[in-house]
């Protein structure tokens, strides 16, 4: 039988989240209702009896101080109901800890169940009570709603009998193939469907189910990153070639790498992480992910398995690293878009937004790793394809960074979670488009995370790792098993015993069981002489470690088992190199169109009130305040700064040693808003950004490495691929000028939504670059808040007349060309070492980074960080030689507004003046103004206003 | 004399484990991190230390509500020698999930684990905000019996924590605790005055840390383990920070310890 048990908070206690709840649902437009009561639910099944359940209700699941316990279901009173269940299946982990803690008190229960109850007394119509259920409260994705109270059936699990099904491909003609690739949801194109069914007309059989599946998702975009391995044919607006690229990632991006040559670059490119070294003993390493369609679909799941995701894969590098640092970077529709013009098939970006913000803060919060650097960026075609990049830093020792391989006769031990029905089909769903239908169609893609499940299976790993236990591991992403093993037995073939699989639940079939993409799970190569002590140490901390296989066949073939029967049978050499090389067509033909002269103004006052307030700009301690950024003890420079702690950063820093005073530094760039005016500057914009913030705060740009993370449309359409060519070319230029090698990267294609009246929104080109730096002493790290009045302000590097892209149009309601300020690597590069030299000998108090905004949003931040005022003289700023004449209209803009990149505003004190200038050498730099004790913003005739008025306006537009 | 050991409780999910044994062994004590299970199998290991400290996380995710499910497994398991290891006069600290721990197996308030009256008279609950806060605040040290801080300190932390609303059943546990000199720790501002704004989560009495009757047991929301270098403090680039005021709490238990 079922027990249900309602807890709800005793009178004067308070509910905050019902509280919360009720603002959400005012916000909705929703007048009518008093307030909110809600109720947690717990059913449990089993031979538990109501003196039982009363028992474990006092005991264990209700607050004996702030709740009361009803078991059963209580009357509403005549208040509308909504109870939200998970569904059958849907990972839940509070049942599951339940559980385990009904269990501890001696109660032999089959299982436990949970949902949440809400009571809206006052006047909703069923209408509204919909809404609200399905706008707000529950996901359908993943939850059932109730109007009512309602008592789960105990559910039993269907248990599964093996057919094995071949799935005819030998006989089809072109359309059957690509019919096959549709239907079976394996999103290949024609010249691979025609490869297999080659390989398998030469074998002389029909493909397994499991083999199709497998070599689908070996082959998926998101495995084997096809667009960017193409070779690619450039074309003009006339259809003439103008361009050949080879395997388009190796002739850049990888290439840029290679020629650098660093000798610190431990392990780049081949592994689930970029690997760098720390010091003598120790190696830090770097990988960020995104997690985008999950997201679109179910929020809060998608963005926490998006953290879980990232982390394990530091944790699958060389022998496994400890992670240290989390980074996250969202793109959401504007949070201000009215519902009614939210596409169907897309939630509002606000629910997006806290759903993302929720799932990235109770994964990373849980997982003891601090959330420390990031940023959020807004544009309406991000609403049907939000954007969530989560990244993670991690340590390991120096010895184990290399990438290593399973031997011959290793057993394959998969640890952690357990296997279910959910992420099926995840590795080609995330590369396919959106559509409206996709939130039913994929619903089972969508994974929930149990974040507990992780940290305790990296808590395992890191003993097992210092006992040499292992001698290779890798984690369990897209593709599931079959993704791991395949690619860890690539030269070893493997044999895999597919029934041992530990499930959540009965009814999986071998297929399901190999390209399940669960969550927490990683698989280890483990000798067999260490076999014993490892699933002893994994036992002792109640994490479940399972021998499914042996690594080593004879012929290196990949061998799958379901009991006796074989299930599965494929070669490595066609699964990994049997991909037909993949050729991309592209369109690269701008057509200079520069922005309209902007008409002048005298006073720009409000201009820096609204900036400060756009959402790109505004302030993100809403979000900031809800990661645990301090855990581990190692924050140097955090995220929220300043004289009373709430104000901007412009680089991470943290010590990955307590016990000593080195660092790492983590900072992004970032710039959608440039991506489709010129994705060449915006790709070399975000370089610089990422660079000009770790050299903010003290990082060395000689021992700095960069992440690229290309988030685009479908680059089947050539100019989307023409705008990618063109950003690849620049992290080339980029990494090698500034000397910064790319050590990882991932991209996300195909990040287009059809709307069910068929339009089509296409993301703009988005690139994340990611940069981490080592600190050789933190103790001389700098931060971007002003300090002391009388101290200099001096300006660095050159400011260009161009305004192209720059929020300040945006704001001034102005039309923008595609005339975005060039940025110059060589220049920029020679004013990052003088500035580092200038913050390493100790001659400056502050260093905050022009970026969106420009001068005047640097300056403003610089000033209320500090809580003190500036006054700065914008006509002696350095400027190009083609510079806009005069002092007002288009050039006031680009001097108080323009976003040039390599510019920095330092905060020198007067008796450290002439060393700093002596230090800056030949780099163009000015003395610009000074820190005042006004308390006021004051830039020439054109600015001024109160530190007070500008940080109000900067918190005021997250102040949720 | 040997060096005084300290036991570091892990269980999964506990994660602030490093920091704190890190923040022991500047402060001079040996010590351990040793998993739950392995103190449920040997219960005697307790025995061999004299300093326990259930550090911060989300021990098994939080899940029913914080601490919980850990003191579930103390009271049901460890409780003897959790009794016998205070009679025996030595030190125990909950830090945020620790303290939430602490109050949930009856350590706190009353310093004895007693499965039917447990977590009866006072409890943490969710923040006023209904959310996680992660900022630095100022807290008083205000009572005489507390072995952790002498009264009168004022001194920096930060919080990290959904549930650190304390909270008493009655008035009568909260004069009771009064009285007793047993609200160690309280909210304030930078100037050590109790303010509405300075209480970050709605506790009552803005209490952010409390001890049982002999001070020997202190229960805490804040972090001090994340203040032990001055390079932790949010504001250290704007010179000022001269003490890590966090590391008291762990050389003055290293201080009492080889004092007695």
């Amino acid at each position: 039988m079922t027990q249900r048990i309602e807890i709800r908070p005793r009178d004067g206690f308070g509910d905050p989240h019902a509280d919360g709840t009720l603002t959400h649902i005012r916000e909705l437009g929703i007048e009518g209702i008093s307030a909110v009561r809600s109720a947690r639910l717990f059913f449990i099944t089993g031979e538990v009896s109501t003196e039982d359940a009363t028992h474990i209700a006092e005991r264990l699941l209700a607050d004996p101080v702030s709740e009361t316990f009803h078991v059963g279901s209580s009357p509403a009173g005549g208040a509308a109901v909504i109870e939200v269940h998970l569904q059958p299946g849907v990972m839940d982990p509070v049942a599951g800890s339940a559980e385990s803690a009904i269990r501890d008190m001696g109660f032999d229960i089959h299982g436990v169940q949970t949902g949440r109850r809400y009571e809206l007394p006052g006047d909703v119509s069923d209408a509204q009570r919909e809404l609200i259920a399905t706008r707000l409260l529950a996901n359908p994705v993943i939850e059932d709603v109730f109007y009512e109270a309602h008592t789960p059936e105990e559910t039993e699990g269907h248990e599964y009998e093996l057919k094995v099904t071949d799935v005819p491909i030998r006989d089809l003609d072109d359309d059957g193939l690509m019919r096959l690739s549709k239907d079976g949801d394996l999103f290949l194109d024609l010249h691979e469907m025609q490869a297999i069914q080659n390989h398998y007309r030469q074998l002389g059989r029909e493909p397994r189910d499991v083999e199709l599946e497998m070599i689908a998702q070996t082959w998926s975009e998101h495995c084997v990153h096809k667009t960017f391995r193409s070779d690619v044919k450039v074309r003009n607006a006339a259809g003439e070639v103008v361009e050949e690229i080879p395997n388009l990632i190796k002739n850049t991006i990888f290439r840029a790498t290679k020629e650098l040559d660093k000798s610190w670059c431990l392990n780049v490119f081949e592994d689930n992480a970029g690997v760098i070294e720390f010091d003598a003993d120790t190696a830090v390493c770097f990988k960020v992910e995104t997690h985008n369609h999950p997201s679109a679909i179910e929020p809060y799941g998608g963005a926490s398995t998006g953290i879980g995701g990232v982390i394990r894969d530091p944790l699958g590098t060389g022998l496994g690293a400890r992670p240290i640092a989390n980074t996250d970077v969202f793109c959401f529709g504007e949070p201000t878009m009215p519902l009614d013009d939210v596409p169907t098939g897309s939630l509002h970006p606000r629910r997006v937004m806290r759903g993302v913000v929720s799932g990235v803060r109770d994964y990373g919060n849980r997982m003891g790793i601090p959330t420390v650097n990031g940023a959020v960026y807004f544009d309406d075609r991000y609403v049907g394809n939000p954007l969530v990049f989560c990244g993670t830093a991690a340590v390991m020792p120096n010895e184990m960074a290399a990438k290593r391989e399973p031997n011959p006769g290793d057993a394959i031990v998969v640890v952690g979670g357990r296997t279910g029905r959910d992420g099926i089909h995840g590795a080609t769903f995330s590369s396919g488009e959106l559509t409206h239908e996709h939130e039913t169609e994929f619903s089972h893609a969508v994974q929930i995370g149990n974040a507990i499940t992780e940290k305790k299976t990296l808590d395992c790993l890191l003993q097992a790792r210092e006992k040499s236990l292992y001698s290779c591991i890798t984690d369990c992403g897209a593709g599931g098993l079959s993704s791991a093993v395949g690619e860890m037995g690539e030269h070893t073939g493997a044999t895999v015993h597919l029934d041992r699989v530990p499930l959540k639940y009965a009814g999986l079939s071998y297929a399901e069981i190999w390209i399940s993409e669960a969550q927490e799970r990683m698989v280890l190569a483990v000798p067999q002489e260490n076999v014993e002590a490892l699933l002893k140490l994994f036992a002792g901390e109640d994490v479940e470690a399972t021998v499914i296989g042996t690594y080593g066949t004879d012929d290196t073939t990949l061998q799958l088992y379901y009991g006796e029967m074989q299930v599965g049978e494929l070669e490595m050499a066609f699964l990994h190199e049997g991909l037909p090389r993949p050729h991309k067509d592209a369109l690269w033909d701008p057509k200079a169109s520069p922005t309209s002269a902007p008409p002048a103004k005298d006073d720009y006052s409000r201009t820096l009130l609204e900036l400060l307030a756009s959402p790109n700009i505004a302030s993100k301690e809403w979000i900031i305040r809800q990661y645990d950024h301090e855990v581990q003890g190692g924050s140097v420079v955090k995220p929220l700064l300043g004289a009373s702690a709430d104000g901007p950063s412009d680089a991470a820093v943290v010590k990955p040693k307590l016990d000593t005073n080195r660092g790492v530094a983590l900072a992004c760039g970032m710039n959608p808003a440039l991506g489709d005016l010129d994705p060449y500057h915006s790709a070399l914009h975000a370089i610089d950004e990422a660079l000009r913030n770790i050299v903010c705060v003290g990082g060395d740009l000689e021992r700095t490495a960069v992440l690229d993370n290309f988030c685009w449309g479908n680059c089947n359409k050539p100019d989307r691929m023409g705008a990618l060519v063109q950003a690849a070319k620049a992290c080339y230029d980029g990494a090698t000028v500034y000397g910064t090698p790319f050590v990882s990267g991932k991209d996300s294609l195909n990040n287009e939504f059809q709307t069910d009246d068929g339009q089509r929104i296409a993301i703009p080109p988005t690139l994340l670059v990611s940069a981490i730096s080592i600190i050789p002493d933190v103790n001389w790290c700098v931060t971007a808040d002003a300090k002391a009045a009388g101290n200099v302000l001096v300006l660095v590097g050159v400011t260009q007349g161009q305004l192209g892209g720059s929020h300040v149009l945006k704001v001034e309601g102005l039309q923008s060309g595609n005339d975005v300020p060039p940025v110059d690597p060589a220049a920029n590069r020679e004013t990052m070492k003088a500035v580092q030299r200038v913050l390493a000998a100790g001659f400056a108090r502050a260093c905050h980074d022009l970026s969106e905004g420009g001068l005047a949003v640097a300056a403003a931040e610089l000033a209320f960080c500090g809580g003190l005022g500036v006054e700065i003289d914008p006509s002696k700023l350095p400027v190009t030689a083609d510079f806009p004449d005069g002092q007002t209209g288009h050039a006031c803009l680009a001097r108080l507004f323009g976003e040039s990149a390599g510019r920095f505003l330092l905060e020198v004190e007067p008796d450290k003046l002439r060393d700093a200038v002596e230090t800056l050498g030949d780099v163009p730099s000015a003395e610009v103004g000074t820190v005042t004790d006004s308390g006021r913003v004051k830039i020439g005739g054109f600015i001024d206003v109160s530190i007070a008025e500008a940080k109000a306006a900067w918190q005021g537009t997250f102040d949720w | 004399m040997a060096k005084p050991k300290a036991l570091v409780l892990r269980a999964a999910g506990t994660n602030c484990d490093r920091e704190t044994q890190f923040a022991l062994e500047q402060a001079g004590f040996q010590s351990e991190r040793i998993h739950v299970f392995r103190l449920m199998e040997n219960p005697a290991t307790l025995g061999e230390f004299q300093f326990l400290v259930v550090p911060g996380g989300f021990s098994y995710g939080d899940d029913v509500s914080a601490g919980k499910i850990l003191a579930n497994q103390m009271f049901h398991r460890l409780a003897e020698p959790l009794n016998d290891f205070l009679a025996a006069g030595k030190l125990i600290l909950g830090i945020c999930n620790g303290f939430q721990v602490l109050i949930k197996s009856g350590l706190l308030p009353w310093g004895y684990v007693e499965p039917a009256t447990a977590a009866r008279d006072a409890t943490l609950g969710w923040n006023d905000s209904g959310q996680f806060v992660d900022k630095w605040i100022h807290l008083s040290a205000d009572s005489d019996t507390c072995a952790f801080l002498p009264k009168g300190e004022v001194i920096a932390l930060p919080i990290a924590h959904g549930e650190g609303k304390f909270m008493t059943a009655n008035a009568d546990v909260l004069a009771k605790l009064c009285a007793s000199d047993q609200l160690a720790l309280r909210y304030v501002d930078a100037d050590g005055n109790r303010t509405a704004a300075a209480n970050p989560n709605g506790s009552v009495e803005d209490v952010a840390g409390i001890c049982d009757p002999t001070g020997r047991v202190l229960g805490l929301m804040p972090h001090p383990e994340r203040f032990i270098q001055t390079t932790q403090h949010p504001r250290w680039t704007r010179g000022g920070v001269a003490r890590a005021d966090g590391q008291m709490f762990f050389d003055n238990a290293f201080a009492y310890l080889t004092r007695s």
